[in-house]
This record gives structure tokens, C-alpha cells and sequence, in this order.
């Protein structure tokens, strides 16, 4: 379980991102975060994963208090972070990345494993060079692959896992975030605009402008975001009303 | 062989307590230590004892050669010179590479000038590791001089390693090719401390449809400083590529001079280069798998060198 405690960020002074979030994201569920565009979605994500530290409130994993700790620390303690702009490497192959995810040499058949659930076919993909030479969906997914591999998550965070994947490897990622819920320990963050992922969720947060605007059972707020409401009051219409 | 001559060999080539399987001949402190030829590669000293020729016949197959040198001690001058002839459509490994240890207070140099004539249709792989260690304030310099002449549809791949150690190094390598003549160069540099190399490479393509890739990576930590020139000179109908490639570390510093020259209107030539510090959303990213920042780096810096 994560818990988020009036968390705030402010890249620099004078400019919070993250204005003051509480969440809860219960282990054996899928929790989707969504919410438009500069929302601070990501910057919620780092914060979690400890790339970004916050300016007040805390985080917590199982009632632990994470908030001093640095993104190794917290890695080691089970929080992983699918990047939703993956970073590129030259001369780092798919295997180098999955061997390090999984803190050692890493058997065949769990690469193949891994693979197939993100789409990929091992053959192809092992010995490439995570670099300019990979297409945007296929460095997502192994992106996506290198959180699977993290061995003892308790958190997982993934950053927009559809962006720029095909339909038929979107279905098998489900099914893979349907799988890791069945292990009762983990805590499943999804940052997602689609609307597939939000029909999964147990639970749903909408983030608008730093803010948590509505969260709940995705039974119930999924005819809400159906419905138009999506995110609430349109961000670009309150400032013009602000400014009136 | 003196034990640091053993150590330096096992470090640079694939020498065992067995010694090599193959042909081979070592360059000990300015002297022959040990030379065997084989059916195939026959090596034979220089009437005037400046060096080696190294013959390999025509057709010979999937077959290795030895030719490492090293410097075990201070106050050595080592100058020699190697000509490798191989012989039409044979395809062999030649491995050559140079140690020094120098516990001394003077300096210890290697001046290796090789020559490769590649006969039409052969296929060479030709590894070079360069190392430089001891406790001595003397200096360790190796100064390789490479001269390839690629016959028609001659295949070479040359792989370079210097990881450290090693004070100064100018590495000189010039090449000439021939029709469907290709050049594959893959140079690994790390330099640290005061350390200084300087790699200078200058190709010409005078064949139809030849092709030079040269990629270069280093890394220059400490207060080292490195020199990058190449010049592929296209001169009829050819690809050439070369990719530079550095990261800083500390107060490292890295001039890279590229030239590419195009002599033929269907001469395609393309350079890359780029030099900068490590990324750090690279760190974050392997920090987030639960590296921490020493191992992330070393993780980046290790595939940049290999890839
Ligand atoms: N390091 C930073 N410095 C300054 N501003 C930042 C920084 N990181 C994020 N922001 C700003 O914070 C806001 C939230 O960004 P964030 O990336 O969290 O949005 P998001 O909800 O993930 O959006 P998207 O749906 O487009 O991915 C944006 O206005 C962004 O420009
Ligand atoms: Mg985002």
C-alpha cells in the first residue's frame, strides 16, 4: 500500500507543480491516475520513485515513511518507475537493462517471459542496443519490461504504458497488469489517458492543475468521466474566468 | 618469460598457463620471447633484426595469430616493425596486443609499426589491447603506427582497446582500399589522471564500392585529454561512416576533428560526433532498478565502451 500525504512539489520557488495530494493506492489493485496534459501526473510519479523530492507532506510504503529516502533506497525497498519517456543508452543492451532490473543474471526463460508479456520476441531484442535504433513502442516496452523483472515490488508505477504501443501488444499488457494484481503485495499505479486501462481500474484518481479533483471506485467514477465531466471544470476556462 | 611478461599477456591476448594454440611470436623487453610458426602462418625475423614478417597463405582458414609485445622494466626503447602479408581468401584473428609495467623511475616505450597487405578476398580480425601498469614515476608510452593496404573485396576488422594505464599514446593509422575492399575499426579509450592519447586515422577509398566505419568511444576522466582526428577520403564510387563518441568525467577533455573529403560525386560520407557528460537521466533511470549512483555510472560507462 502507498500512501500520499498532502504531497507537494515545487520545481522551483514560487512554482508548486503538485499542490497538495492525498491518495491511497491499495496493494492488489489497479489504481489509474489520469487527468489532462501538464496535470502533474509525471511529476506525481517522480515524486513516488524519489527522482523529484517533495517540498511538504510525506509518502508512505506499507506505513513506512519513504519521504527522506533517495531513489535507490526506495528502488531496493520495491518501488519501480516505467519512465514515460524512456531513456536511451548506447552500447546497453535489452539484456544488460533486464539483468540490472533484476539485480543479477537474469534466467532465459524469464526473459522470454518478460518479452511476451510486453510483445516483444527475445531473439530480435536481447542483444539490441537500447539507443537511437529502437522505434518509440518498441523502447516503451521494454521500458515496461524492465519494471516487470524488478524482483520484490511492492509499488509499480507505470507512465502511460499505451503511448505509442500497438493494439495487439496493448491487450497482452494488460493482461499483464491483470496478473500482477493477483499478487495481493503489490501496489499498481497507472498513468493512462485510455479509456481500456480506466474500464480496468479498481480505483480511479483524476489529477487537474496538482490537484486531486475526484477519486474512487472506478465503478464510480468512470460514468462520470463518461459522462463529459472528465476532468471537471476545463483548466484553460478557469483562467480566463480568473482573469475576467 | 619473467612472470610480469606472463601477467601482461594474459591481460592483453588469450595467453594461458598453455601458452597460445596457433602461431605466435611475443615481443619481450626489446627481444624475441618465443616465436612458432605453423603450417599455414609462417613468421620470420627481418635480415636486419628490426622485426617480423608474418605470412599467412592463401586459403588459410579460421586460424589465430599471436604477436603481443611488452615492456617489463624502465630505461626501454622498443621500435619494431611487423609486416603482416595475408595471403588471397584466407580468413583468419590476429591478435596483437601491448603491455607495459614499469616499476622504474624512466620511461618504458612500445613503437609498434605494423603494416597489413591484405590479399584479394581476405577476411581479418585484428584485436589490439593496450594496457600500462606498475608503481614507477617513469613513463609508459606505446605509439602504434598502422599502415593497411586492402585488396580487392578485403575484409578487415580491427577492434582497439586501451582502458588505462597507459601515460601517453599517439596511435597512427593510415589505410588504403581497394575495390569492395571494406574497413570496419571499432576503437575503445578510457583515459584517466594525466594520461594523453591522440588517435589519428586517414583512410582512402580508391576503390569502387569500398567502405570505411570507423567508431570511436572514450571516456576521459581525471585531468587526461584526448585527440580525435580522422580524415576518410573518398575518392570514387564509397560509404564511409565514422562516429566519434566521448563522455567527460572530472576535469577530462576531448578535442575531436573529424574530416571526411569527397573526391567522386558518388563518394557518401557521413560523420557523427558527439561529447558530453554522462546523462543524468541515465542514472536515474538505472537508480530507479536500485544501482546507486557509482554502479549506474560504471554500468553506462562500461556498455558505452563495449557497444
Ligand atoms: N522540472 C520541472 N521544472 C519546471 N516545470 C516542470 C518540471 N516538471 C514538470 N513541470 C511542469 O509541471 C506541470 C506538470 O507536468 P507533468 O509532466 O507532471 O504533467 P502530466 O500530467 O504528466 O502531463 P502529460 O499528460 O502531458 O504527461 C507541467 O506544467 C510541467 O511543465
Ligand atoms: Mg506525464
Amino acid at each position: 500500500m502507498l500512501t500520499l500525504k498532502n504531497v507537494r512539489w515545487s520545481p522551483e520557488a514560487g512554482h508548486e507543480v503538485l499542490k497538495g495530494i492525498d491518495l491511497e493506492i491499495p496493494a492488489g489493485q489497479l489504481t489509474v491516475v489520469t487527468g489532462p496534459n501538464g496535470g502533474g501526473k509525471t511529476s506525481l510519479a517522480k515524486v513516488i520513485a524519489g527522482l523529484n523530492q517533495i517540498t511538504e507532506g510525506s509518502i508512505l510504503v506499507d506505513g513506512e515513511d519513504i519521504t527522506e529516502k533517495d531513489i535507490t533506497e526506495r528502488a531496493k525497498m520495491g518501488v519501480s518507475y516505467a519512465f514515460q519517456q524512456p531513456v536511451r543508452f548506447k552500447g546497453v543492451t535489452v539484456k544488460d537493462m533486464l539483468d540490472m532490473a533484476a539485480g543479477g543474471e537474469i534466467p532465459d526463460d524469464e526473459v522470454c517471459t518478460v518479452m511476451a508479456k510486453v510483445g516483444l520476441c527475445t531473439k530480435d531484442y536481447i542483444d539490441r542496443e537500447i539507443d537511437a535504433s529502437l522505434s518509440g513502442g518498441e523502447i516503451k516496452r521494454i521500458e515496461i519490461a524492465s519494471v516487470l523483472t524488478r524482483r520484490g515490488s511492492k509499488v509499480l508505477i507505470f507512465d502511460e504504458p499505451e503511448a505509442g504501443i500497438d493494439l495487439w501488444s496493448f491487450t497482452g499488457l494488460i493482461e499483464a497488469f491483470e496478473e500482477l494484481k493477483k499478487e495481493k503485495d503489490k501496489a499498481i499505479l497507472v498513468i493512462s489517458h485510455q479509456e481500456r486501462l480506466l474500464e480496468i481500474a479498481d480505483q480511479i484518481a483524476v489529477i487537474v492543475e496538482g490537484r486531486v479533483r475526484i477519486a474512487g471506485p472506478g465503478k464510480e467514477i468512470m460514468p462520470q468521466l463518461m459522462a463529459g465531466e472528465k476532468y471537471g471544470t476545463c483548466p484553460v476556462e478557469a483562467m480566463g474566468k480568473e482573469m475576467l | 618469460m619473467d612472470k610480469l611478461t606472463e601477467n601482461l599477456l594474459k591481460a592483453i591476448s588469450d595467453y594461458t598457463e598453455g601458452g597460445y594454440t596457433g602461431a605466435y611470436n611475443i615481443r619481450e623487453n626489446a627481444g624475441c620471447g618465443g616465436r612458432q610458426s605453423t603450417e599455414n602462418i609462417e613468421i620470420v625475423g627481418k635480415e636486419d633484426g628490426s622485426g617480423i614478417d608474418i605470412i599467412i597463405k592463401p586459403g588459410t582458414k579460421d586460424e589465430n595469430v599471436f604477436i603481443p609485445a611488452c615492456v617489463t622494466k624502465g630505461n626501454v626503447h622498443d621500435l619494431v616493425y611487423n609486416d603482416f602479408h595475408i595471403g588471397e581468401g584466407s580468413d583468419v584473428r590476429i591478435i596483437a596486443g601491448c603491455g607495459i609495467h614499469n616499476d622504474d623511475e624512466e620511461e618504458a616505450v612500445h613503437n609498434g609499426i605494423h603494416r597489413f597487405f591484405l590479399g584479394k578476398g581476405s577476411h581479418v580480425v585484428y584485436e589490439e589491447k593496450h594496457l600500462g601498469e606498475g608503481t614507477g614515476s617513469g613513463e609508459k608510452r606505446i605509439d602504434p603506427v598502422t599502415h593497411l593496404e586492402l585488396e580487392e573485396d578485403a575484409v578487415l576488422e580491427m577492434i582497439t582497446i586501451q582502458l588505462g594505464g597507459v601515460d601517453k599514446s599517439t596511435r597512427t593509422t593510415t589505410g588504403v582500399l581497394k575495390d569492395r575492399a571494406k574497413l570496419l575499426i571499432h576503437e575503445s579509450l578510457m583515459t584517466a589522471g594525466e594520461e594523453y592519447v591522440m588517435t589519428d586515422f586517414d583512410v582512402d577509398m580508391d576503390g569502387e564500392d569500398s567502405k570505411v566505419d570507423i567508431v570511436s568511444r572514450s571516456v576521459a576522466r581525471g585531468n587526461s585529454y584526448q585527440e580525435y582526428h580522422s580524415k576518410i577520403k573518398g575518392n570514387n564510387r564509397c560509404t564511409g561512416h565514422s562516429e566519434c563518441d566521448a563522455i567527460l568525467m572530472e576535469k577530462g577533455r576531448v578535442n575531436a576533428a573529424p574530416e571526411l573529403y569527397a573526391g567522386h560525386l558518388d563518394a557518401e560520407l557521413i560523420h557523427e560526433a558527439a561529447i558530453g557528460k554522462v546523462a543524468g537521466e541515465q542514472i536515474l533511470k538505472l537508480r530507479t532498478l536500485g544501482l546507486t549512483e557509482e554502479e549506474a555510472e560504471k554500468a553506462i560507462i562500461d556498455g558505452f565502451l563495449k557497444g
